[in-house]
Formats: C-alpha cells, sequence, structure tokens
C-alpha cells in the first residue's frame, strides 16, 4: 500500500498542477503565457514520474518522459519562435477581466470538489482526490480556452486541458492503454502547433485573433 | 478457433490501413482515384463476409450484432462515396481547386478516415473507441482545410478545437468507467472491455457511472453535432471536399452516436444508476426544432444539408432516448437510411456546385430543365430526406412519433411539428434549386449516377418492402439496446 510520504508528494505535485493552471488565467503577456505552460507541463510529467514509482507501473515513465520532453521543452520552444516570427509579444486580449476570471475559476474548483468527492468514495483517497484535482485543470483550461480571443492561447488552454487528462489517467491505477493515449494525445497537439503554422493563420488574417474569422463564414446575403 | 473470422477481421482493418500508405506513393491521379474505389470495394467485401464468420471477440476487437451492422453501411457507403469521389476530384483537378499532392494526401486520409471509423466500430476496448475517434477526427480535419481559402481554414480550425475539447471530455468520462469498472472487475484490460463491462455493469458505482455519461454524452455528442455543440458541423461539411461532406455526415455521426449508444448500454445495465433516456430526449429534441428553425434562413446549399443532418441526428438521438424495441428499431433504421440519403444527396450537391461554379442557392435555379438526371435525383433525395413517403425515412420517423404518442404524447407532437416546419424548408428551397427558368453559369455534368442511383433505390426498397432477415436481424438488435 502506499506510504503517507508517497501519498503527500503525489498529492503536492496535482495540487500545483491546480496552481499552475490558475498562473496561467492571469498572464498576459504571450511570452509569460508560453513560460507558465512550460512549467505546467514540467509539473505534470514529475507527477506521472512519481505515480509510475509508486505505482511500480514502468511504462509510465514513457508518459512522463514524453510530457516533459515535448510539452515542456519542444512546444514552448517552437511557441516562443513563432511568436517571434507572427510579431504577437503584444498584450493578450482577455474576453473578460481577469478579476472575474479568478473568481470563475475558483467557484469551478469548489464546483469539481463538490461534484467529485461525494461520489468517488470507493475509488481510494488517492485516485479521487487526483480525479478532483484532474476536473479542476480540465475546467479551468475550458475557462481559458472560452476566455481568450487569442489562438496561441486557446491552443495553450487546450494543452493544459491534456494535462488534466494525463493527471486523471496516471491517477486510475492499472489503467491499461495510458502510454498510447497519451502519444495519441501529443500527436493532436503536436498537429495543432504544425496547424497554426503551416495555415500561417496570421498571413490568411493578418492577425491571430480568432474573433475576425467569424467573418469568413460565407452566409452573407 | 475460427480462423477465417479472424482473418476476415484483421482484413477490415488492415486493407484500408495499408492501402493509405500505397495511396500516399502513387502519382498517378487517375490510379490513385481508381485504386482508391478498388481498396475501398474489398473493405467492404471484407464486411460482408462477416455475414458469414463471425470471429470470437477478444480482448481489444469484437463483432457483435450491433456492431457488424454499422460496419457493413459504414464500408458500402465509404465503397460508393469513393466512386464518387473520383469523377468529383477529376473536375477539381481541371479546375486547378487541387493540385496532384494535395491529391494524394487526400486519396491516402481517405483511407485513413476509413481505419479510423472501422477500427472505432469494431474495438472492444473503450480506450481504443476513443483513440481511433481521435484518429478518425483528425483525418477529417486535414481533409476540411485541404482547399486553404481562408474559409476553409476558419472551419478545420474551429472543427479542430470543438471536435478536441469534445474528446478531452469523451477521454476523461472514458477514465471514469473505468474507474467504477476496476472496482468489480479488477485492474487491467478486462476493465475497458465492452463486453466485460456490460456483464457486470450491475454491480458498478452508480453515482461514478451517472457523471462519467455526462462527460461521455457531452464529448461524443459533440462529434454527433448535437444543439448547442453543433457549431462546427456546418463549416466543416460547407467549406471541405463533398465527397467529405458525404462521408462526415453518414458516417462520421453514426460512429460517433455508436459510441453513446455503447456507454448507453452500460448505464442501462446497472439499474441504480441515472436513467440516459432523458438526458438524450432533450439534446435530441433541441437538434431537431433547432435545426428545423434554422434551415429556412441558409444560403449555402451545403449548409442547408449540414443542418439537415443535425435534424436527423437529432431525430435518432430521440429515438434512441426514447427506447424500447420500438423506437430503437426506427433509430438504428434511421441511421441507416439517413446515411444513405445523406449520402446521395451530398454527390448531387457536389456535381451541382461544380457544374453551376457555386454554393449559393440563390444562384442555382431551374435544375431539372439544365440538367434533368441531376435536378430529379436530387428532388428523390430531398424528398426522401423531408421523409415523405414512400420513401424509407417516412416509414422509421413514423414510427417514432407513434411509438412516442403512446408514452409522452408532448414530446411525439413537439417532433412531429418540427418535422413538418423542416420539410416546409426542404420543399421550399428544392423548389427554387430544381425548377424555374435555368440562369447562371452552367457547364456540362459529367457526373457519374451509379452511386447517386444505387443508395436512392435502396432508400426507395426500404420504404416499400424490407426483407424479413433483415426485420429480424434490426429487431434483435433492437431488443439488446432496450
Amino acid at each position: 500500500m502506499i506510504t503517507p510520504l508517497a501519498f503527500d508528494v503525489a498529492h503536492l505535485f496535482a495540487g500545483s498542477l491546480v496552481l499552475v493552471s490558475f498562473m496561467l488565467l492571469y498572464q498576459d503577456r504571450m511570452t509569460g503565457l508560453v513560460n507558465t505552460f512550460a512549467l505546467h507541463a514540467l509539473v505534470v510529467s514529475f507527477s506521472v514520474a512519481w505515480q509510475a514509482y509508486i505505482q511500480q507501473a514502468p511504462h509510465l515513465y514513457i508518459t512522463a518522459a514524453i510530457a516533459l520532453g515535448i510539452k515542456a521543452i519542444v512546444i514552448p520552444v517552437v511557441l516562443h519562435r513563432m511568436i517571434v516570427r507572427l510579431g504577437i509579444h503584444r498584450t493578450i486580449e482577455p474576453v473578460v477581466g481577469v478579476g472575474l476570471t479568478m473568481l470563475a475559476g475558483i467557484g469551478l474548483i469548489a464546483l469539481s470538489i463538490m461534484v467529485m468527492l461525494p461520489i468517488t468514495a470507493q475509488a481510494g483517497t488517492l485516485a479521487r482526490e487526483d480525479l478532483a484535482f484532474a476536473l479542476s485543470v480540465i475546467l479551468l483550461g475550458l475557462l481559458m480556452m472560452i476566455s481568450r480571443r487569442n489562438a496561441v492561447s486557446q491552443v495553450i488552454g487546450f494543452m493544459s486541458i491534456e494535462n488534466g487528462l494525463i493527471l486523471a489517467a496516471t491517477g486510475a491505477k492499472g489503467m491499461p492503454l495510458v502510454v498510447e493515449i497519451s502519444v495519441a494525445f501529443s500527436i493532436l497537439v503536436a498537429l495543432i502547433v504544425i496547424g497554426i503554422f503551416l495555415f500561417r493563420i496570421r498571413e490568411r488574417f493578418e492577425t491571430v485573433d480568432i474573433h475576425l474569422l467569424h467573418e469568413h463564414r460565407g452566409e452573407q446575403p | 478457433m475460427n480462423l477465417s473470422g479472424e482473418l476476415v477481421l484483421a482484413a477490415i482493418l488492415v486493407i484500408p490501413a495499408l492501402g493509405a500508405g500505397v495511396l500516399a506513393l502513387v502519382a498517378d491521379d487517375r490510379k490513385g482515384a481508381w485504386l482508391n474505389v478498388f481498396i475501398s470495394f474489398l473493405t467492404f467485401c471484407c464486411a460482408l463476409a462477416l455475414l458469414l464468420e463471425r470471429p470470437a471477440s477478444g480482448p481489444f476487437l469484437i463483432v457483435d450484432d450491433l456492431n457488424a451492422v454499422f460496419v457493413i453501411i459504414s464500408t458500402l457507403v465509404a465503397f460508393t462515396t469513393s466512386v464518387f469521389s473520383a469523377s468529383y476530384i477529376a473536375h477539381e483537378l481541371d479546375t486547378g481547386h487541387l493540385t496532384h499532392a494535395f491529391l494524394r494526401f487526400y486519396h491516402a486520409m481517405y483511407q485513413m478516415l476509413m481505419f479510423g471509423m472501422n477500427l472505432a466500430l469494431l474495438s472492444n476496448n473503450i480506450g481504443l473507441m476513443w483513440v481511433a475517434v481521435e484518429l478518425a477526427t483528425l483525418t477529417t480535419v486535414v481533409m476540411v482545410g485541404i482547399y486553404r481559402t481562408p474559409a476553409a481554414l476558419e472551419a478545420a480550425w474551429k472543427y479542430f478545437l470543438l471536435g478536441s475539447v469534445g474528446i478531452a471530455l469523451a477521454l476523461f468520462g472514458t477514465i471514469l468507467v473505468y474507474l467504477a469498472a476496476r472496482a468489480v472487475v479488477g485492474e487491467g484490460l478486462d476493465a475497458m472491455a465492452w463486453d466485460v463491462l456490460v456483464a457486470n455493469a450491475s454491480g458498478f458505482d452508480p453515482a461514478f457511472l451517472n457523471l462519467a455519461f455526462v462527460f461521455l454524452l457531452l464529448g461524443y455528442g459533440t462529434k454527433v453535432g448535437l444543439v448547442p455543440l453543433h457549431a462546427w458541423l456546418p463549416d466543416a461539411h460547407a467549406e471541405g471536399p463533398t465527397p467529405i461532406s458525404a462521408v462526415l455526415s453518414g458516417l462520421l455521426l453514426n460512429v460517433a452516436l455508436f459510441a453513446v449508444l455503447r456507454f448507453k448500454s452500460i448505464m442501462s445495465a446497472n439499474p441504480a444508476a441515472l436513467a440516459p433516456g432523458p438526458l438524450m430526449v432533450t439534446l435530441g429534441l433541441a437538434s431537431v426544432v433547432f435545426a428545423a428553425l434554422m434551415l429556412y434562413r441558409r444560403q449555402d446549399i451545403k449548409r442547408l444539408f449540414a443542418y439537415s443532418s443535425i435534424e436527423h441526428m437529432g431525430i435518432i438521438t430521440f429515438a434512441f432516448g426514447m427506447g424500447g424495441p420500438l423506437a430503437n428499431f426506427a433509430g438504428l433504421l434511421h441511421m441507416a437510411l439517413h446515411s444513405l440519403t445523406k449520402s446521395a444527396i451530398f454527390f448531387c450537391v457536389g456535381h451541382i456546385a461544380q457544374v453551376k461554379g457555386t454554393q449559393r442557392m440563390a444562384d442555382i435555379r431551374g435544375l431539372t430543365v439544365s440538367h434533368p438526371t441531376l435536378g430529379w435525383s436530387l428532388g428523390l433525395g430531398v424528398l426522401a430526406i423531408a421523409g415523405l413517403p414512400p420513401m424509407g425515412l417516412f416509414m422509421t420517423e413514423f414510427l417514432i412519433i407513434t411509438s412516442t404518442f403512446a408514452r409522452a404524447p408532448v414530446l411525439a407532437i413537439v417532433l412531429g411539428v418540427s418535422l413538418l416546419i423542416g420539410l416546409g424548408a426542404l420543399l421550399l428551397r428544392l423548389n427554387g434549386l430544381a425548377f424555374g427558368d435555368p440562369d447562371g453559369r452552367s457547364n456540362p455534368s459529367k457526373a457519374s449516377y451509379l452511386p447517386i442511383g444505387m443508395h436512392l433505390a435502396l432508400v426507395f426498397a426500404a420504404g416499400i418492402w424490407l426483407p424479413p432477415a433483415l426485420v429480424a436481424w434490426f429487431q434483435y438488435v433492437a431488443a439488446l439496446l432496450s
């Protein structure tokens, strides 16, 4: 069975992930946002590696390595280069104010704890708290996707959702196919990032502001 | 050991996967297109062989009565769409909409999509199914954006983001189902296998299942295009190549709904869990009402039929939500017939958009005069999709409404009225498109009428007479679901 120390460390990583999700919400510069996301991925890879250790599940180290290599290093580097090339250092335009977003975020965390803890009594303490944290990360990621208009911040929001899912999947002890799923997810993320590059949203639309894309809907009479 | 069955099962997956690799290497356009047809035909033959030989279920793959129906429909429509695609693509190359490199990529992606859908249908593992649905989504995203116009890129991006969020929610639901099963079945692959899950579902913690189902319904429901999660669907249909619109409407929406059905049967196997019916009825009815009203405001012909797909997916979800042998039977049949009808309509629409050089309905008039075969085929298709007798969809809609009347008259009235509203919009549009004096640009059509004719004939035949063996099979599956 898991020792109290193992439990506390797992708890620490999962809790830090929620905290970093919160930090993502109030970043107002692109560079800061990308760096915070790299931290997010770093925390998730530590958390997965710790789960691999306490569950004695060596295949989870692969997931941890993928999270570290691709999401904490490669993607942030690529995004930084993209920001320089596209010249979008400017302040991120939020749809609603930071204060309101933070309040909504607190509400979402309360919601996920209230939803998760009562119903998951038979799942074991670690799994259920992991699930509550994971759901918080997912909801905060969704909040970020809807409270930002910028393509790059939406992608980062999506990747933070994915980190939350990895947290949930590794917390579910003995779940098969976790590695395969994390690989599939990495392909998805890589494609999104490549998509921004290849489709050169800026060249086509003069901006990465998703808001303006709606003009191309083809429904004008 | 049932070796030939295993071989057939493997072939259904391996042929498209290998085909994708081969097609990526074929440089000649015409050869590529016909090879695509040939590969799709082979896959269809293998799917038919499932009727004769059925392999035992393993930890990853399963063939049962439910998914055999879907695999056969799916491979059939994939085959006819590839025939349509061959003539459609030839025209796109002539007009320079697609370059040779993109065409190779297109054919490879087409087979990749078939692989993803077949895998999703045949998987006996909720994790594997999730990966397969994701693969199918990704390939369609790439294909929707293939023209690289601003509108196509916007559609692909929107589809990408909404589809990814949907798929993320579905994964969370999948993890919750695993956790619910782990307490009963134990760790490992068994706790993710359909057959084991359904057999043991009565022992699962109901609270876990309830939460899981909400995530799964919202996640896979996004891919089904249920209101209010439908925003990606009209754009993706309108801006991609038309063969992809046909496959999206006819097949991919069905695959996502199939996933919801699988999870619904786990829910129904647990008496203490939340009844999945009311949730599905609500989403389904909302989709029907919304789509029927939205049909009136459309100006783009492909968007019109994309909204009609939302309507029909709503009807099917409603039918399965109502449950019971009769409604399930009608829902299954409606799914099959909608696939055939909607893809036939998109085949017509693809050729129409090519001969008229536009998708704007205001610029398309008098098709029955300028292109009689095309115009009348579209007319027949629209009559079928609008649910007029004697086509098969009339029968299924009639069954759904009458079986609902017995249990919830108010819902049946709402559904019936929305269907009539939708019918009005479609007939109004059809009148403008098919009749009157032809005007605007008009090229001679080089359409292949074989796929269109075959689909419409099947839908017509289903409205008149269904083979007893087929009825018995569908009834059996419907009973399994309820």
